[in-house]
């Protein structure tokens, strides 16, 4: 399953993947370079494959067909998505999936769960190294808190939070786990002008600090003025991948947004 | 408890001290009290209540903890029951010491929860409930029905004659004079049990607070997100399991000891529902109140029972209502209120969290 291959620039490299449910095909030869320490935009309609895509990126899903490239391994086979998380893909979601009942404090100490190794032991002894990872574990964390700008008590529970709050924190979670490659599906979703503004300084920032970013996104003009490239999905297929400027005057894409010219404009005029 | 204490003032220290000292006199003082005030039969059903609240603690671990509902869990307690009684008594002719018959249903009970465990694992909420409410039903029927061709549980009759828990040449099961003082053999047991009760407490509060115990509750809270957060749920939840079922072999074990008789009937789904209400009604995932339901649906049923044809005579002259059915009409009519005016429970957990919050960021400040 794990068979190691030359390094490259690529970090993820996807090669004629495709899924299907049922009689729909949801994804179709869908192949992708992600290079280290890019930005990546992935956008399209509704519908398109985007959150599929991701799906079978961090685990959630099996691609039908095709390989998948991580890291300079392959995780082709049926990956686990710990075994992902654990490779370094880390992501957030769509509907923000927080552990609602958790303070925001705990909600990233979960995300260090997989780079600690207290067992149960540990946990009724208290001894020395447990004690010593638990105080690693709080200190990441609120690092991690202010890092992504969350001010509050770090005790609130996260339900309490504000919807651009727990985004920051589902950002923080994934954090935690020392990701490689940081998934991000619609993270800018319902927030307003200047929230929108501060994600992107964070994007920049985590980028920064050497995290690949890999985005999906509704809002075209937010991607295309962050990324580095965009691949663009319709109908589970891609059909362009390429600097955001390019992708502005894509005749495949404009089609693919704004829908053809309509046969009979007269007549629209009318109606309306 | 160190780190509590830190936060305190010298002189609420000592005030925590102070209560922590009382509580203990009060704890070692309980059953001498109970036996003067009420009757031997009320220390009886306070060992029981000891024992019922191992039991919901190591339910807590998986409903409350892992929120993984499990409706067969009095299998365990059974498992551990049985295997006390089969190695302590006349049935087969072993005598093993309790020492060694204890853990060993202990961790029987363990390996029978991870068994349980494996093969649920991809299910959740109500089918869940379904496969566990089916094995606990099918360790009864199983327990019930090995008489024959081998006779090794003694079917429903159950097996009787078990040996007392023996500490060398001292039995809990006589009387004894220890410091002037008469110890009957119902006292010695609520001792016993206090203590295995207050291991359970230690172990479960550590775990709450690790770890593994971030882990059970992200699972609880989100699977997809806990697992996309690299939480291998597999092993964690394995793990709520046998931890959960070994508290409740542990809780079985020391039950044989104690009554010197188990049957099959002692393991019903009324057990395991009785089990989860306590969890449920005192507030799940929070210890504190894992104890007050234990305690209350084990003395209020009682306090119902021996109450309620004095208080009938008392008010209407007259006994108009059989006491044993007005029990459980009372004892439901009281479940009903408390779920309707407090559904997450008399003492929630995230009241806790809440007070957490007041005391952390007025230190910070």
């Amino acid at each position: 399953m794990t068979t190691p291959i030359e390094f490259d620039v690529n970090l993820l490299e996807l090669s004629h993947v495709a899924k299907r449910f049922g009689g729909l095909s949801a994804l179709s030869d869908i192949s992708l370079h992600i290079r280290r320490g890019d930005i990546y935009g992935l956008i399209g309609p509704n519908g398109a494959g985007k959150t599929t895509l991701f799906n079978i990126l961090t685990g959630l899903y099996q691609a039908d067909s095709g390989r998948f490239t991580f890291n300079n391994t392959e995780y082709s086979g049926r990956c686990k998505p710990h075994v992902l998380a654990q490779a370094g893909i880390a992501r957030t979601f769509q509907n923000i999936r927080l552990f609602a009942n958790m303070t925001a404090l705990e909600n990233v100490m979960v995300g260090r769960h997989l780079r600690t190794s207290s067992g149960i032991w540990g946990a009724l002894t208290r001894n020395a190294t447990a004690r010593a990872e638990e105080h690693a574990i709080v200190q990441h964390a609120r690092a991690l808190l202010s890092y992504v700008g969350i001010n509050r008590p770090h005790q609130t529970l996260a339900k309490n939070l504000s919807y651009g709050e727990q985004r920051r924190l589902e950002i923080a979670r994934a954090l935690a786990t020392d990701p490689k490659l940081l998934a991000l599906d619609e993270p800018a979703a319902g927030m307003n002008a200047t929230e929108t503004e501060s994600l992107k300084e964070l994007l920049l920032s985590i980028r920064a600090s050497g995290i690949t970013v890999l985005l999906i996104e509704h809002d075209v003009k937010f991607i295309l003025g962050l990324c580095d490239r965009v691949a663009v999905l319709d109908y589970g297929k891609k059909i362009a991948e390429d600097v955001p400027e390019k992708i502005r005057c894509n005749p495949a894409v404009i089609t693919a947004y704004l829908g053809t010219e309509p046969i009979i404009p007269a007549q629209a005029g009318i109606q309306s | 408890m160190r780190n509590v204490l830190k936060h305190l003032s010298s002189k609420d220290r000592r005030g925590a001290w102070i209560a922590f000292v009382v509580l203990a006199i009060v704890l070692l003082a309980l059953p001498f009290f109970t036996d003067a005030l009420f009757g031997r039969g009320w220390v009886r059903i306070m060992d029981f209540a000891l024992l019922y609240i191992m039991l919901a603690l190591g339910l807590n671990i998986v409903v409350g903890y892992a929120g993984l509902l499990d409706l067969g869990y009095i299998a365990f307690f059974a498992v551990g029951a049985y295997c006390y009684a089969l190695l302590g008594s006349p049935q087969l002719g072993l005598h093993l010491p309790f020492w060694v018959v204890l853990p060993l249903g202990a961790l029987l009970a363990c390996i029978f929860g991870v068994l349980l465990g494996a093969p649920t694992l991809r299910l959740r909420g109500d089918y869940l409930a379904i496969v566990t409410l089916g094995f606990g039903e099918i360790i009864r029927i199983f327990l019930n029905n090995l008489n024959a061709p081998i006779n090794i549980t003694n079917g429903p009759q159950g097996i009787s004659m078990i040996d007392p828990i023996r500490f060398g040449e001292f039995s809990l099961g006589n009387t004894h004079e220890l410091f002037g003082l008469t110890f009957p053999s119902v006292h010695l047991h609520y001792y016993l049990f206090l203590l295995f009760t207050l291991l359970v407490i230690f172990i479960s509060l550590r775990l709450e607070d690790s770890r593994i115990g971030r882990a059970w509750m992200a699972i609880r809270e989100d699977e997809v997100a806990a697992e996309a957060m690299g939480i291998n749920t597999r092993n964690i939840k394995l793990l709520a399991f046998a931890m959960g079922a070994t508290f409740g072999g542990l809780a079985g074990g020391l039950f044989a000891g104690f009554q010197g008789f188990v049957s099959p009937e002692s393991f019903s789904l009324t057990e395991s529902i009785t089990v989860l209400c306590m969890v449920v009604l005192g507030g799940m995932g929070n210890i504190n109140g894992v104890l007050l339901g234990g305690i209350l649906l084990v003395v209020l049923p009682e306090a119902l029972r021996h109450g309620s044809g004095p208080a009938q005579q008392l008010l209407f002259g007259k006994t108009l209502i059989d006491p044993e059915s007005l029990r459980m009409l009372l004892f439901g009519l009281a479940l009903i209120t408390v779920m309707l005016w407090r559904p997450s429970g008399l003492w929630p957990s995230n009241q806790r969290r809440r007070e957490l919050v007041a005391e952390n960021d007025t230190a910070q400040l």
